[in-house]
């Protein structure tokens, strides 16, 4: 896995990037507005932007879909046809449960059942890899990896509380 | 003809020269601050053409403006940057804090503003533009770029040092003594720092509460809360300013945001009106005597505002290009400066700091992101 750095740019964002195995500094820049910015710096300038694409929050999804999806799905089947005791599941959030409006870090999914949310698709668009801060929404579909025994408790937890 | 018809023709015609000056400047990446503040000096006693019955209104709205940049800076940050700001930036702060601070207030007690009176001067040299710095890491690409926290995270520091010493100031300008003064500092003091950990703690539910989804009522309801606490500090001789500015920084998350959606044009507004106002206050016949002072003054602050922030950039590991770039872009005075000039002049406590404070500030906004674009550029290297 290649490491992300981030870094709070005060009053503008937050930063994200990695290096790749060339040496070049490669990331995004979420402005606060919802704006990307992706940038690429060379290896011999590391300190130094030297491209940069502006994205609204519509096209940084369509990127994310054209890259980003497309490989968190190919690897979670690999996941499901290669690990053993290891389950995948879809789980509907219904309207009208404790966790609608609430984010993934206050419903601790994975410290009461060591289940992780790795997606969350809402009507059609696909949140991958939502943080603890995700809010929750009535008909999201959460993907969640884990035991067959802890998702089954996480299935609980949903419908309960 | 009426009095409301005079009005409106005088502010109109103040407000579209204000919108051309402002279109010059954005044509060619500069700040629209330094032309407002010729616009103020070109109106007034002493000006062109003076004004005779908008003065009141302008008078109100400059009021106004200080009000919104204050809530809208406290906007930008929210309680954790401003914590996390501290402890990591607080080294480069004070570096730059000295450095910048310094050659102000010995120019103000060269000058005979005496030591309070010198406190103005000293706070106008220190602080940098935050609206022009962030607008040229914007303009010319720099975001991303390895500085950027740095630069970011200094301007944070000053935002904070604001903060300590607009009430300082406040009490200063109010005169009173020691005992009061102190007294009101540090009832500001305890005030920034309950803000900030409510504001840390709570900030994100208590504002998810207060958000509506109209714009209207958000709109009412942050305006309300604000011009409330800026009387209320006010009233307490802690400044209008700071408690606008705390409640900024205690409104978080999607309602911060939303609300300085709502906030921006009346904040463009009012700062032109202050920027306006400020420059009809001072007499443009005092300034050529000022001169060579403000020249001075503008070199000796520039190197030492590019120093610091070169200082900054080595010690976060930064290579060479990035320190220029740093101090560069740190270089630019603008709106804090007209604030705390501003409430120099207002109190009257220093002979010829208005003239001084308006020339230097339309020299460094001018020469800020000029410098920035030259020193910057990758052909130096």
């Amino acid at each position: 896995m290649v490491k992300i750095e981030e870094t709070q740019l005060p009053g503008v964002g937050v930063r994200y990037e990695f290096l790749t195995e060339d040496g070049e500094r490669v990331g995004v820049v979420h402005h606060r507005g919802g704006r990307r910015e992706v940038f690429v710096c060379t290896a011999d300038e590391p300190d130094s932007v030297a491209m940069t694409l502006d994205l609204s929050d519509d096209e940084a999804h369509t990127l994310g879909e054209m890259m980003g999806v497309a490989t968190v799905v190919e690897k979670l089947v690999g996941l499901q046809q290669s690990i053993e005791g290891l389950a995948i599941d879809w789980l509907t959030v219904d309207a009208g449960t404790p966790y609608v409006g609430r984010t993934i870090g206050e419903a601790r999914f994975r410290t009461r059942t060591g289940v992780s949310v790795v997606a969350v698709i809402r009507d059609t668009t696909p949140f991958p890899a939502p943080g603890p801060e995700f809010h929750v929404e009535a008909e999201d579909t959460l993907v969640v990896v884990g035991t067959p025994k802890g998702i089954e408790a996480v299935t609980e937890i949903l419908t309960a509380g | 003809m009426s009095q409301t018809a005079l009005l409106f023709l005088e502010l109109g015609a103040v407000v579209l020269l204000l919108g051309v000056m402002a279109r010059v400047a954005v044509r060619y990446g500069l700040s629209p601050i330094p032309f407002y503040l010729l616009g103020g000096l070109a109106f007034g006693d002493g000006g062109l053409v003076p004004l005779v019955t908008s003065e009141e209104f302008i008078d109100t709205g400059a009021e106004f403006g200080v009000i919104l940049l204050l809530v809208m800076l406290g906007l930008e940050y929210s309680a954790d940057e401003l914590v996390a700001g501290m402890k990591t930036s607080a080294r480069a702060g004070f570096v730059d804090l000295f450095l910048n601070f310094t050659p102000g207030y010995a120019a103000g007690l060269l000058l005979g503003f005496g030591p309070l009176g010198s406190l103005y001067l000293g706070g106008v040299t220190y602080i940098s533009s935050s609206g022009v710095v962030a607008k040229l890491l914007g303009d010319l690409g720099w975001t991303a770029n390895r500085e950027t926290p740095v630069v970011l995270s200094i301007l944070v520091f000053e935002d904070l040092a604001m903060a300590v010493l607009l009430p300082v100031l406040g009490a200063v300008a109010v005169g009173g003594t020691v005992l009061s003064a102190t007294g009101s500092i540090l009832a500001a003091l305890t005030a920034v720092v309950v803000i900030i950990i409510v504001a840390s703690r709570h900030g994100d539910r208590l504002s998810r509460m207060a958000l509506s989804s109209s714009d209207e009522v958000n709109l009412l309801t942050v305006l309300g809360i604000t011009l409330l606490v800026a009387g209320a500090a006010e009233q307490i001789h802690v400044s209008a300013a700071v408690g606008a500015f705390l409640v900024g920084i205690g409104v978080s998350g999607e309602a911060a945001h939303h609300a300085k959606g709502l906030l921006t044009p009346l904040r463009d507004l009012f700062a032109a009106v202050f920027f306006v106002f400020f420059g009809l206050s001072i007499d443009p016949r005092q300034l050529p005597s000022v001169a060579l002072v403000v020249v001075a003054l503008a070199l000796v602050t520039g190197a030492t505002k590019f120093a610091s922030g070169w200082w900054a950039a080595k010690a976060a590991g930064i290579g060479s290009r990035g320190r220029r770039r740093t101090g560069a872009a740190l270089v630019a005075r603008g709106e804090f400066s007209i604030v705390i000039a501003g409430l120099g002049v207002s109190a009257g406590v220093a002979e010829g700091l208005g003239p001084i404070a308006a020339g230097y500030i339309l020299v460094m906004a001018t020469m800020g992101p000029i410098v920035a674009r030259v020193l910057g550029k990758p052909a130096i290297s």
